[in-house]
């Protein structure tokens, strides 16, 4: 990890590099990062590949603007968000505009055309995407960071730092085209609605008209970005562009891929985690009927057919041998390896101020410990991968968050160079972090690999949930004190079980002024594999720093929301706490029988408040009638996507804080299907309101920062009503059921 | 033994194991990919079709067990290209996230409004059991009801 991160290092101060073209009868544009100018001048370095964030507009000579964004579309609709930002900057009509995933091929990432865009000057490479990135195996993209559709980074990074100078760009080259060619200062004329105009003669060209022209231009790389003031697209609620496929069926998933002569695999993969097969008996398997071949590639055990149920039938029917792994693993035993640590093993501090013993004698300390479980991804779209494999040439269609990596992966398992790789966008029935990992690939490359022909291989429910890379569950431990009303000392023990996100995108500080302080963790890797999860890392510091908030409020006999706001000296988080004061009708009086939580996070760059209303009826079933979510997230691109982000997310952070949890017992997954992992449904649904603060800040992330605060305000909330505090997640295991 | 159905009004006939459940034969005999496979043990809706006019989890329904049914799928509600009530309504409340489940979501919410044309809220909740794992709730309750409105407007 040190030797990526020095790998990295010298990326964040770099130029960039705008090129232009005629493809098709038209402009197109592409701006990249470079080391400098005079290596980009030569093909053949390996700084040749180092596309960032790719970024790519084209005007075809019909007046159509066509942007490739290299972000999967999971749901989140950044594609429509990042057509706004560069069709404002651009003053396109918003009527030219569609959208197109760009595909992770060399023609694409290679090409000067096509080598995209972006990161300028004082931007830099979120840390989170270190582990994602894919140095080991190819000159050529060694370098790249891909594609990677993750970490809340689409808006705040391609869309800030990329398509707005690439919009703003393709004016200006737009403009001197027009310029030129009725022979007038540039500065005369004007651009708008993918129009330009001289308003002294009244003559007029579209920008279709004027692509081909503007394409003899070098694009600026300072191109002058429009005032916010001046914004039309930009902050309305543009409806998404993706939006008309999905109400047809006509939206093509990774699930929906079908090719001439495709086989469809079943996949079994070992019970115990780590496992191996060992031997497979396949006395029992059924003979014609569609069923093909067996594959066992060790980590899993394949049945192809002319159909998948028909697969899976077959699967059914094999013995297969497991042996290795870890059949000893269970909850009970993780759960007191990460007690033991969390007494005997040595802090390591991230964070220390003042004296916090000193601070702690005075005063009578509470003490809390926190734990919070693994949880799966559950997309909606079980994994599956289709894929093609034949000599010196393989074709992958997969719901990736990163098409560049899962590419070279392909090509890596498979013998191949990168540009022997295919890889097909398609879009992804949900990811949530899930789909950023690299054993999906690796498994169908092999099965592909022994098949040598087009296969589609599909994990069942069963095996999509049991092989996860789930959230790490961990411990805490909190104590602090009160002194008037203030907090004088928080101390903070958390285990680390390595989330996969790197250290320097973790959080781990207090949220508020706390004079004393010592926060620190201690390692204890998780036995289970773990990976990003929705916003992973704040939805655990988030639940033991806000549960404890609230705490500490109590103990002080304060009310919650004031005792926040008597902590912080944050404008912004002060501004964000006090509406949601006012919008969540904080203060007003609720039947027995009620509570009211509060829980607020930042995260990403985006500050979320959330206030959760419980009721409790008979047998202590929760009722969650409302909640309100009041956000920071500096400029709103589009607010009815965002508020469709945070109502999403605050039902992903209830499903999780009343339900998720992944067990495992004799080494095996418990959890295997909806049942056993259940999930909010419509009638359990509350009614929300999500309010944002009106903003010239810079826009933060909003996919992920609604889910951390979701829990620990509905468990303030269920203090409120009962008096219990849920010191452990979720909450069902607490003898509540959910109504 | 070949089994005989109506798929969205054109008669189909296919050649399969009477065991294969109906999503199965439409996604992959039959080529209609608009229907979704999500858990395989009708928990989560994804898989919604209406036979003969009854939203139903197809994804253990045996094929055999439709022979002579009328199935629509998801692909039928369009027609030339025109939105039907429901889709329009989906639209105008931008109810997609990902997008996976909306298929047996709109078939869900097609079959309520067929049998109750101006459904409660309760109505709805009692209806509409699929899971979104985005989290797009509030915004097919609101949806149910603008489509209620359209079909009324005609
Ligand atoms: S796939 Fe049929 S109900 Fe889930
Ligand atoms: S829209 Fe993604 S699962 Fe419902």
């Amino acid at each position: 990890m040190a030797r990526k991160r020095t790998t990295l290092g010298k990326w964040t101060r770099r130029s960039f590099l705008a090129t232009a073209g005629i493809v098709g009868g038209g402009l197109a544009l592409g701006l990249t990062l470079s080391p400098n100018r005079l290596k980009m001048a030569d093909p053949d370095t390996a700084e040749k590949g180092e596309t960032i964030l790719n970024t790519w507009v084209k005007i075809t000579p019909d007046n159509r603007i066509t942007v490739l964004t290299p972000h999967a579309e999971m749901g989140q609709g950044a594609g429509t968000g990042l057509a706004q930002m560069l069709a404002e900057e651009m003053d396109a009509d918003w009527d030219q505009i569609q959208i197109v995933q760009a595909p992770a091929t060399d023609a694409y990432t290679n090409s000067d055309l096509g080598r995209g865009y972006i990161v300028g000057e004082g931007a830099r490479i979120p840390a989170f995407a270190y582990p994602m990135l894919d140095f080991a195996f190819f000159k050529i993209s060694e370098n790249l960071v891909g594609q990677l559709t993750g970490g809340s980074t689409a808006i705040r990074l391609t869309g800030h730092h990329g398509m707005r100078r690439a919009g703003a760009a393709a004016r200006e080259m737009l403009v001197k085209a027009a310029a030129v060619e009725w022979d007038v200062p540039a500065g005369t004329l004007v651009a708008s609605k993918g129009t330009v105009s001289d308003p002294k003669t009244g003559q007029s060209a579209s920008y279709g008209a004027l692509a081909a022209r503007a394409a003899d231009f070098t694009p600026s790389l300072k191109p002058v970005l429009k005032s916010p003031d001046a914004y039309t697209i930009v902050g309305t609620s543009r409806p998404r562009l993706d939006l008309p496929g999905k109400v047809t069926g006509a939206a093509q998933f990774g699930m929906d891929v079908t090719l001439p002569g495709m086989v469809y695999a079943a996949v079994a993969l070992p019970p115990v985690l780590g496992a191996r097969a060992t031997a497979v008996d396949q006395s029992g398997l059924p003979t014609g009927g569609g069923v093909g071949e067996v594959v066992n590639i060790g980590r899993a055990v394949a049945v192809t057919a002319d159909s998948y149920w028909t697969a899976a039938r077959a699967l059914e029917a094999l013995q297969i041998t497991w042996d290795g792994g870890q059949p000893d693993l269970s909850s009970d035993t993780i759960r007191a390896a990460q007690d033991a640590d969390l007494t005997d093993k040595e802090r390591e501090v991230m964070d220390r101020d003042g004296d916090v013993d000193a601070a702690l004698e005075r005063g009578t300390p509470i003490s809390l410990n926190f734990s919070v479980p693994y949880l799966a991804h559950a997309t909606m779209e079980p994994m599956n991968c289709t894929i093609w494999v034949r000599d010196g040439a393989c074709d992958v269609w997969v719901g990736h968050q990163n098409q560049i990596m899962a590419r070279n992966w392909a090509a890596r398992r498979l013998d191949l160079t990168p540009d022997q790789v295919t890889m097909h966008p398609v879009y992804l029935g949900g990811g949530f972090g899930r789909r950023a990992e690299m054993d999906v690939i690796s498994i169908a490359g092999a099965i592909g690999d022994k098949i040598r022909q087009p296969v589609k291989v599909i994990w069942s429910r069963e095996e999509d949930m049991a092989n996860g890379a789930y959230r790490p569950a961990i411990l805490s431990r909190m104590t602090g004190t009160v002194e008037d009303g203030k907090i004088t000392a928080i101390h903070h023990t958390y285990i680390d079980a390595d989330s996969g996100m790197p250290d320097s995108e973790r959080p781990f500080g207090l949220q508020y002024d706390i004079p004393n302080r010592n926060i620190a963790r201690i390692k204890c890797p998780s036995p289970l594999p773990v990976g990003t999860w929705r916003a992973v890392d704040f939805t655990q510091m988030g639940f033991f720093h806000e549960s404890f908030m609230d705490a500490l409020a109590a103990e002080a006999g304060a009310d919650p929301l004031a005792f926040r706001l008597d902590h912080t000296s944050d404008p912004r988080i002060r501004a964000v706490l006090e509406h949601a004061r006012e919008v969540a009708d904080w203060e007003t009086t609720l039947p027995a029988g009620h509570g009211r939580g509060i829980a607020m996070v930042k995260s990403f760059e985006t500050i979320v408040a959330q206030v959760v209303e419980v009721r409790i009826d008979a047998g202590r079933a929760v009722h969650v009638p409302r909640v309100t979510s009041v956000v920071d997230c500096g400029r709103v691109i589009n607010p009815d996507a965002a508020e469709a982000q945070i109502t999403g997310s605050v039902i992903f952070g209830l499903t999780a804080a009343l339900y998720g949890e992944i067990t495992v017992a004799n080494g095996q997954i418990q959890q295997r299907n909806f049942p056993d992992y259940d999930m909010l449904r419509l009638a359990n649904a509350p009614v929300q309101a999500v309010h944002f603060m009106e903003s010239d800040h810079p826009p933060g992330g909003l996919g992920e920062p609604g889910v951390p605060p979701v829990a620990p305000a509905l468990a303030n909330a269920l203090f409120q009503a009962t008096g219990e505090r849920i010191q452990t997640l979720p909450i069902t295991k607490h003898g509540f059921a959910v109504a | 033994m070949a089994i005989n159905f109506l798929l969205n009004e054109q008669p189909v006939s296919v050649d399969v194991d009477p065991a294969m459940p109906l999503l199965w034969v439409v996604r992959e005999k039959l080529g209609l990919t608009g229907t979704k496979f999500g858990c395989g043990i009708a928990a989560c809706g994804a898989c919604t079709m209406h036979v003969d006019g009854t939203a139903t989890r197809t994804c253990m329904l045996p094929v055999s067990s439709v022979a002579g049914a009328q199935i629509r799928t998801i692909e039928a509600l369009a027609t030339d290209g025109a939105l039907n009530a429901v889709q329009q309504a989906w639209l105008e409340h931008q109810v997609p996230q990902c997008g996976y489940c909306q298929s047996g979501m709109i078939m869900a919410a097609e079959a309520l409004l067929n049998e109750t044309p101006d459904p409660t809220d309760a109505d709805i909740d009692a209806a509409i059991t699929n899971i979104c794992r985005c989290g797009i709730y509030d915004r097919v309750r609101a949806a149910v009801h603008r489509a209620a409105q359209l079909r009324k407007e005609g």
